[in-house]
């Protein structure tokens, strides 16, 4: 492990079986565990190359109960962090040796769902995917399409604030999600926002939704439905050249089209999927470009043809256009594949996620060649072309000595230079503990003081979720110390009228 | 009255730290369009940002517009639409509404009010277009949130907290945009004569179905009488009008109104009004032009209520059948615009009351100033998401320098 995390408080430690007591009067059953074995399951999320027992797991059913557990840890100074599906790529679930693991597996209900208003009020646990299952026999679905969506939960959705293909044209999470239920450390339990397309107030729900988990704990969920666009189809499009992939992707947007979807991959990644799905991906072009276009048939004909020309303009050496649905998902295989696919031509693999201004790909592209080869490591790329978000994978194997380190300092490498050309360290997955440290990178310590600023107004004492997203820890007292610079309000040199 | 011209962020940075220092309070403005909303503020030293006017870049291919704060709106728009692009959100220009002139304000303004026209249902808020932001806090410190690309959860979005925060949390002195590109065409289909309720369903059929309205909005004849304009002309011999906007591809727009023709049969027969004569409809009611400041209701104050949009219609008249007023609905009736005749609390009691109980909130956009002093102009809250506001608030503004009771009416720190 390179990254540190908070030292655990032995005080805490010791008081550990005093504390699952407390916590078993609170949920009964086996909603607490706390045996090493069964706790198992919990000591990593998605980035599995980091991994904690934490002291104990906690799985309540109702707000209530969650309410309780948080003002017990928070009347008891305890550490507390709050897990989804534990699908978080960036160590958003990881747990601490000295913090109760608050799992929300059990929210799994659907509560309402109104098609009238275009909504569905659902419990945290519930599945991105099961959210489109219920309401897809009206023709309704939920935009938001992160990769893991079939196990990933919507409250982890709106901790990270997570993606997927689709939100080039119908946002991400923070843009679909309606209002929440939410408990605070302090057991406080309050409602924001609800089924109306603004809130009061402040945006409460909007600095909810991507902050990780630090901020409360959200026990109940309001999301906004679309109707399903009547059809949609997919063009497949290889290039010579990356840089004429990413042309393309430019003039695409240049001309006024928002595809469904826009995504790229270079030729380790077309390769890997290609062994992996047999999706009939072309072998020899340096860039596969995937279009989606969706909406009335009328509609997506006609910007087939409209991306077919500009491609062709850029130098595109094939181009297939889907006719049928399967066809169509035949397409989407292999990408949907990509990451397992390259899992099996390497033990492991980092996957990142910056983002960058889509004109500085190809700038980008060639600089992570030269990185590969410094850092002797291989990358595959995938890339949410039409926003700009790169997934390059890093292969690597744990097994070697050293090479996790290597693949780490790879991967921050790659992340700076995204910030270096104007972009930011995370489209989709979340800081974490993974981009942590590399905070600085794009924000000063001022920028980082007003976000932990904000953190205090939910959590006084910084116990949830510590050791995420911030590099540094700052005591809330001394982050509202004011620095009073003196002055009258005097300015002889401002034009006054 | 002292107003402070700043040149730059470090003058915004300077005068902020000097306020502190004497813990006296700014008014934050651009352009001051939209000064009449919102509770009085009670300071005598203006933060004028309008020359903080420079377009920093306008990259159309990465969909992003970076300028000052004080860049005025329609300059901004009108660059943008130089290369077939606009703010998706629609932001509405409300000096009509507020009878101050035709100034349409400055970005920052446009941000920090975030009230966002017709295609808000389809596209989102001012709060879903704000991509990062340079800005300095209530602590005197210059601070960046956000960045310039699309796609980004990199810490806290601060950007959603300062859209619709009415300068409350911190000066805003640049800031990066996303532009969308502008439909080819656009199709607007009318309904004549339609009760309130039957519109609401009407447009709650239209929302739910593939057609991608990209505007939905229901005026009621007695509405269209206090008015002139495209949608008065539009009405006459005076009979109600329910609006659905189609845009996109010409193919596409008319190929979808013709289904949605199809779909509202049921509710009549709908004309089809084209590009020219459909956009002015969709101006005025993005910005109310029937309610309007210089019209017969000028006088009345005016209500904007956000609430679940099926509940819209019922909620809407019987409003307007209880307090003698005038309704307008947009958003499929998620939002209603309501004026309603002088009382001395602008019927905020019975509004509020209402509204609470469909789960929706209310502001009084225009009132006069004794009436914004006496009442809340925005919606009370729930007494824990109250404190967490203050919170937050003290989280960036301590000392309540910037716009100080602007959207709180409390004793101030």
């Amino acid at each position: 492990m390179t990254i540190m995390m908070p030292a655990a408080d032995e005080a805490v430690l010791q008081r550990k079986d005093g504390i699952v007591a407390a916590l078993r009067q609170i949920v009964p059953g086996e909603g607490v565990i706390s045996s090493a074995a069964e706790m198992l399951p919990y000591e990593s999320d998605g980035l599995t190359a980091y991994r904690q027992p934490p002291m104990v797991v906690v799985l309540p059913d109702t707000t209530e109960q969650v309410s309780q557990v948080l003002r017990y840890c928070h009347d008891n100074g305890i550490k507390v962090v709050p897990r989804g599906s534990g699908t978080s790529l960036s160590g958003g679930a990881l747990p601490l040796a000295d913090a109760v693991l608050l799992g929300l597996g059990k929210f799994k209900r659907i509560r309402e769902i109104d098609f009238e208003n275009r909504a569905v009020v659902t419990e945290p646990g519930v599945t991105n995917l099961a959210i489109s299952q219920a309401v897809a026999h009206a023709g309704f679905y939920y935009a938001p399409d992160p990769s893991s969506q079939i196990a990933c939960s919507i409250g982890g959705n709106i901790a990270e604030n997570s993606g997927g293909v689709h939100c080039l044209k119908y946002g991400m999470t923070t843009n679909n999600v309606l209002g929440c239920e939410i408990v605070l450390i302090t057991g406080e339990i309050l409602r924001i926002g609800g089924k109306t397309a603004e809130s009061a107030g402040y945006d409460l729900m909007g600095i909810i939704t991507g902050s990780e988990g630090l901020l409360g704990v959200v026990t109940e969920i309001t999301v906004r439905i679309l109707q399903k666009p009547e059809t949609a189809r997919a063009l497949m499009i290889g290039f010579p050249e990356v840089e004429a992939a990413g042309e393309c992707v430019a003039k695409v947007i240049g001309a006024g089209i928002i595809p469904g979807g826009m995504e790229m991959m270079d030729k380790p990644a077309i390769h890997a999927a290609e062994a992996f799905v047999h999706a009939g991906y072309p072998l020899d072009v340096e860039a596969l470009l995937i279009v989606e276009l969706d909406g009335p048939s009328v509609e997506v004909d006609e910007l087939i043809k409209r991306v077919e020309a500009i491609a062709l303009g850029c130098g595109s050496t094939t181009c297939q256009i889907s006719t049928s649905e399967q066809e169509r998902a035949l397409f989407w295989a292999g990408r949907k594949a990509a990451f397992p696919a390259v899992g099996r031509i390497s033990p492991d693999y980092l996957c990142m996620d910056g983002t960058i201004p889509r004109g500085q790909l190809p700038l980008v592209l060639r600089r992570m060649q030269e990185m590969s080869a410094k850092h002797n490591l291989r990358v595959a790329n995938v890339f949410h072309a039409g926003d700009g978000n790169l997934h390059p994978l890093i292969l690597y194997d744990a097994n070697q000595p050293g090479e996790i380190e290597r693949a780490e300092a790879f991967g921050a490498d790659i992340l700076k230079l995204c910030v270096e050309v104007g972009g930011v360290l995370t489209g989709e997955h979340g800081v974490g503990i993974e981009k942590r440290d590399l905070m600085p990178e794009m924000f000063s310590d001022i920028d980082l003081a007003q976000q932990q600023r904000l953190k205090c107004a939910f959590d006084t004492q910084g116990l949830l979720n510590p050791g995420k997203v911030f590099p540094t820890l700052h005591r809330c007292a001394e982050l509202g110390r004011m620095h009073v610079h003196g002055g009258k309000l005097a300015f002889p040199e401002l034009p006054r009228f | 009255m002292d107003i402070l011209k700043v040149r730059d962020a470090a003058d915004v940075e300077q005068v902020v730290r000097a306020a502190l220092a004497n813990e006296q309070p700014l008014e934050i403005i651009g352009h001051g369009s939209k000064r009449q909303i919102g509770q009085p503020t009670a300071t005598n030293a203006v933060l004028d940002l309008s020359a903080l006017n420079a377009v920093t870049s306008y990259e159309p291919n990465e969909l992003i517009i970076t300028v000052g704060a004080g860049a005025p709106l329609a300059d901004v728009l009108s660059l943008i639409d130089s290369k077939n692009q606009h703010f998706a959100f629609e932001p509405m220009n409300p000096a009509a509404l507020l009878g101050s002139g035709s100034d349409a304000g400055t970005i920052g303004g446009m941000l920090a009010a975030g009230l966002a026209g017709p295609r808000r249902i389809k596209d989102g808020g001012a709060r879903d277009h704000l991509l990062g932001a340079h800005a300095v806090s209530g602590f005197g410190d210059s601070f960046k949130t956000g960045g310039r690309v699309v796609k980004n959860v990199t810490g806290y979005d601060l950007c959603k907290l300062l859209s619709g925060s009415w300068g409350t949390l911190a000066v805003m002195t640049e800031v990066t945009i996303k532009v969308m590109p502008r439909p080819e065409c656009q199709r607007t289909l009318v309904l004549r004569g339609l009760d309130d309720i039957e519109a609401v369903r009407a447009m709650t059929a239209a929302l739910g179905s593939p057609f991608d309205v990209s505007g939905v909005a229901h005026v009621p004849a007695s509405s269209l009488r206090a008015s002139g304009g495209a949608l008065a002309a539009l009405g006459a011999p005076q009979t109600a009008l329910t609006l659905f906007r189609l845009e996109g591809i010409t193919a596409s727009a008319e190929h979808r109104a013709v289904s949605l023709t199809k779909m509202l049969a049921a509710f009549g027969a709908a004309e089809t009004v084209s590009d020219d004569l459909s956009a002015p409809l969709w101006q005025a009611v993005r910005d109310v032009s029937p309610l309007a400041a210089a019209g017969r209701l000028g006088a009345w104050p005016v209500w904007r209520i956000v609430c679940p949009p099926a509940a819209g219609g019922r909620f809407g008249q019987a409003l307007a059948h209880e307090t003698g007023g005038e309704v307008l609905y947009d958003w499929g009736g998620g939002l209603i615009w309501a004026a309603l005749p002088p009382a001395p609390d602008a019927h905020a009691a019975l509004v509020r009351q209402r509204v609470e109980a469909v789960g929706g909130h209310a502001t009084l956009i225009r009132g006069s100033e004794a009436i914004r002093q006496s009442i809340d102009v925005f919606q009370p809250q729930q007494s824990g998401v109250a404190a967490l506001a203050r919170r937050v608030k003290n989280s960036f503004d301590p000392k309540h320098i910037l716009n100080r009771g602007r959207m709180m009416r409390e004793a101030a720190t």
